[in-house]
């Protein structure tokens, strides 16, 4: 083979395996990414709906029961519509009352029950944020 | 006013940027004059810059809460340390160190051009300028981040910095970063340069590369110093956890790994030229990416900064950036071309174009995982992420391969490698490599992981290749020079300081990898919820809990505990975790009970070691505690209203808050004597924790070899600080012929660096001859052209 035409096959093979791994990348993200929701999206989700709970935790209402925490987490924008939580595992250092959180979970009989060691609990803002 | 300075200084700044910038352009095309006039203002630049911080600092270090960053972000109590350190745990103040940086880094790239690439620097220099303009003008007119702003009348004091932030590292971290962050600029200026001039050879990458390794170094140490504040600090004992603004430091750090090893290739063989100033393009736009995503507020993160004014503004500058050069790029195209091919896939060129495509899929990879809620949201309408798994799936392949090339680069020289050399050189790592995974595979359980047992075999041939590398070249030079073998090894190093600084990196990243390898795949990760007296197994260890303690002070209670850990019956170490809660600052006179409402740190118990660190952290329980505090509250509301019933000491605490209430001048006595008696309660309420005989919660971790991710990585950096440190060489006279002169010197490089591999076996005495020959003849060129 002449190296001009090598180097073409080359380049097609090389390119060929960047677009399968390409691929393969797109459809796994796909199917392994959970949904974010908010708390009011949560409550009228159907039972056993897995996702990211995304929202701030209501001050006041943390509790512990024995192993697990429970607490009610509202929207970030709309104190009012809130889902009471339970969870077990460690907590982050920030984590308390009026914090933003995620974590990732399954609604059950309007209780939303997050799995272990999921919980990520945002720093209080550092940058502070202008509008706050 | 000392806020009026810093304010003229900043307008001046920018002022001077847009000079600078206007100046450079000028001078491309006209006058020498005009480029002397846009460097020195460029000098200007940075000591006006300089005072704006100095300002700052002043203002900080003398607790000027007129300054309204200084009182959102300081305290009187605040410790000196971080007084000075919390100008950048502001918007602001972290915009300004950026401004500054880049002034400095723009100022010594000039400084160190000043006689070389007349045609380049002019643009450059724009480039920089039009940076600096940007983000001096960003301070200057972004809506709420003008770091002069004042307060007036100016309050007593001031919020103070966020406990959880008060760690040394943590201090040190964001300077680290953004010194990472921004210098990357000169390279990727004079990258900008270089395609403007149509300059497109070797020596804008010769003249920046020292900038391009420690942009790299620095953000490299960024990224250490944040991974092990979350190791300490966080109580979770991870040290990384793909979360966005950590990917978003990792990105440029991976392309600028790629970036320094292609601009070798260009060096050597004038190929790869798109590739290169692709690369330091993708860089520094990744580089403007982390810096806009920490304030962005765009994706879910721990580190949630809020969206701020000065998102969208970044957000086009990177657009700029990105459609500017890829412009100039495309315009540039045939001028790119290179002369020459990759002669054979077993060189060293070839190793590193694989090695460069690896760095950049993961570097891929990692942007489509962190930018996947806005990919899904703009396909599916719904914000879903990915989380550590999904990246772990990819990320660790080619960690794997990576370690692998970390060796063989190394092994291979330029142009190719004879059949008979390959052997020499892959015989000892090849033997090391089987001999580690069959060990391994035989006598410990490290084949439960068959992903980490490659990465130790590959990591064996890196560090075996490496440490034949150093052999070799250590013999070598023996036979050449005579003298001992370690002074044989210090003096080849220090003539070759490049490839055996770069040898030493390689060593540090392997010895990193063994560790991320070892301590995510065979780590034993236990929740206890213990009383005091009880114990439990850990990985073979009596975890006792032999009893809980409290310290109390003005501004925190923490409750503890002492673990005591025993290995067949014997003591091995004692662990003391513990959770500090700290009274909201600010309030007046709030409530016993605020303490447990405010923030609250994780003091980790650690005991580190070369073969496994024991990690422990403790969530206390203090239901009994806070409901006491509840009581107490209660109590001294009771008390101080004067309730019937009440103690006769009351009544006097009472008329002393009645005649506050009366005369203002009489508050701060009643508050401090209220404060006063509240912290005595506090304290009695937290000493009787030690009697509740309450259960706590403690994780603890075996994690094996952390230890060695440390280590690795400050080896990695004393690689980069041999490869930085400039050759001792009798000084160039300045004039003219420098940038002649540096391609001489270049040329001889390359003659020594064959000579070493071939001494050292890489290259058969055939090759040899036919390469030092060539050499020789292009230095010949270029003595000729000195002639004319």
């Amino acid at each position: 083979m002449d190296p001009a035409r090598k180097r073409k096959v080359r380049l097609v093979v090389a390119l060929g395996v960047a677009v399968l791994l390409a691929v393969a990348l797109v459809y796994t993200s796909f199917s392994a990414s959970t949904e974010a929701l908010k708390p009011s999206q949560l409550l009228s989700a159907a039972p056993g709906t897995s996702a990211d709970l995304t929202g701030r935790v209501v001050k006041g209402s943390v509790q512990r029961q024995g192993d697990s925490l429970r607490f009610r987490v509202a929207d970030r924008d709309d104190v009012s519509k809130s889902i009471p939580v339970t969870y077990a595992g460690t907590v982050p250092d920030p984590f308390r009352g009026g914090r933003e959180i995620v974590l990732t979970g399954t609604v059950d009989d309007g209780l939303f029950v997050g799995e272990r060691d999921t919980l990520v609990t945002k720093c209080p803002s550092k940058f502070t944020s202008s509008n706050a | 006013m000392p806020s009026a300075v810093g304010s003229v200084a900043l307008a001046l700044a920018f002022l001077t940027a847009i000079f600078a910038t206007v100046a450079a352009l000028l001078g491309s095309r006209r006058e020498r004059r005009w480029v002397d006039g846009s460097r020195r203002a460029v000098y200007v630049l940075c000591a006006l810059v300089t005072l704006c911080v100095v300002v700052l600092e002043v203002a900080f270090a003398g607790d000027d809460f007129g300054f309204e960053v200084v009182q959102q972000h300081s305290s009187i109590d605040t410790p000196p340390f971080y007084k000075l350190t919390a100008m950048w745990s502001s918007q602001e103040g972290s915009l300004l160190l950026w401004a500054w940086i880049l002034s400095i880094a723009a100022s010594a790239a000039l400084y160190s051009t000043r006689h070389k690439l007349r045609e380049v620097v002019p643009y450059a220099t724009a480039t920089m300028a039009a940076v600096a303009a940007f983000f001096t003008g960003l301070l200057l007119f972004g809506k709420g981040v003008d770091p002069f702003a004042t307060l007036s009348p100016a309050p007593a004091d001031g919020v103070g910095l966020n406990p959880l932030l008060r760690h040394p590292s943590m201090m040190i971290h964001p300077p680290m970063l953004y010194s990472g962050y921004v210098a990357f600029t000169v390279p990727f200026a004079f990258a900008i340069g270089a395609l403007a001039a149509r300059r497109l050879d070797a020596e804008w990458i010769r003249s920046t590369r020292r900038f391009a390794l420690i942009a790299w170094a620095f953000l490299g140490l960024g990224l250490l110093l944040g991974a092990r504040w979350s190791y300490t600090e966080l109580g979770w004992g991870g040290y990384w956890a793909w979360d966005p603004v950590e990917n978003a430091a990792l990105m440029p750090w991976l392309t600028g790994t790629a970036f320094l090893h292609s601009i070798m290739v260009q060096e050597k063989r004038g190929m790869l030229r798109v590739w290169n100033v692709s690369l330091i393009v993708a860089t520094f736009s990744l580089a403007l990416l982390g810096t806009f995503l920490v304030r962005s507020g765009v994706l879910e993160s721990i580190h949630a900064f809020g969206d701020s004014t000065v998102g969208p503004y970044i957000l086009g500058l990177i657009a700029t950036v990105l459609l500017g050069s890829t412009a100039l790029i495309v315009s540039r195209l045939d001028d790119l071309r290179s002369p020459r091919r990759i002669d054979s896939l077993a060189s060293r060129e070839a190793v590193f174009l694989v090695n460069n495509l690896l760095l950049v899929a993961l570097c891929a990879t990692i942007f489509w995982g962190t930018f996947f809620p806005l990919i899904s949201e703009l396909f599916t309408g719904e914000k879903a992420s990915l989380a550590a798994p999904w990246f772990d799936q990819y990320t660790t392949p080619i960690g794997i391969l990576l370690v692998l090339f970390t060796g063989v680069g190394p092994l291979l020289a330029w142009r190719r490698i004879s059949w008979e050399s390959a052997r020499r050189v892959f015989l000892a790592p090849l033997a090391a490599a089987v001999a580690t995974a069959a060990g391994l595979a035989l006598f410990t359980d490290a084949a439960d992981s068959p992903l980490a047992l490659a990465l130790f075999a590959f990591a064996a041939f890196a560090l075996t290749g490496l440490g034949q590398e150093f052999w070799r070249g250590a013999t070598a030079r023996r036979a050449l020079a005579g003298g001992s073998l370690p002074a044989a090894l210090l003096a080849v190093t220090s003539r070759n300081r490049r490839r055996y600084g770069g040898y030493v990196v390689h060593v540090g990243i392997a010895v990193l990898l063994i560790g991320i390898a070892a301590s995510s795949s065979f780590q034993t990760k236990r929740d206890l919820t213990l009383r005091p007296g009880e114990s439990a197994v850990v990985d073979g260890r009596t975890i006792v809990y032999e009893r809980p303690t409290v310290e109390t002070s003005s501004e925190a209670l923490s409750f503890g505990a002492v673990l005591a850990v025993e290995r067949d019956g014997e003591r091995e170490t004692t662990l003391r975790p513990s959770r500090r809660y700290f009274r909201p600052g600010g309030a007046e006179a709030g409530t016993i009970s605020s303490y447990f409402e405010g923030e609250a740190t994780s003091e980790v118990g650690l005991e580190a070691g070369g073969t496994s660190d024991l990690w422990a952290s403790a969530a206390p329980g203090i239901a009994d505690v806070r409901r006491r505090a509840r009581q107490a509250d209660a109590n001294f509301r009771a008390c101080v209203g004067g309730d019937p019933g009440t103690p006769p000491q009351c009544q006097a605490l009472s008329r002393l808050m009645r005649g506050a209430a009366a005369d203002p001048s009489l508050r701060p006595v009643a508050l401090a004597q209220i404060e006063n008696l509240q912290s005595i309660t506090a304290e009695r309420l937290a000493r009787g924790y030690l009697s509740d005989d309450a259960p706590a919660t403690f994780r603890v971790i075996v994690d094996p070899l952390v230890t060695w991710i440390w280590i690795g990585g400050l080896i990695a950096l004393a690689g980069a600080l041999i490869a930085v440190w400039p050759a001792r060489r009798a000084r160039r006279a300045p004039g003219r012929g420098g940038e002649l002169e540096a391609l001489k010197e270049a040329k001889y490089r390359e003659i020594r660096d064959a000579e070493l591999d071939h001494a050292a076996g890489k290259l058969s005495d055939e090759d040899y001859a036919i390469l030092d020959a060539e050499l020789r003849r292009e230095a010949v060129e270029i003595l000729d052209r000195e002639r004319v």
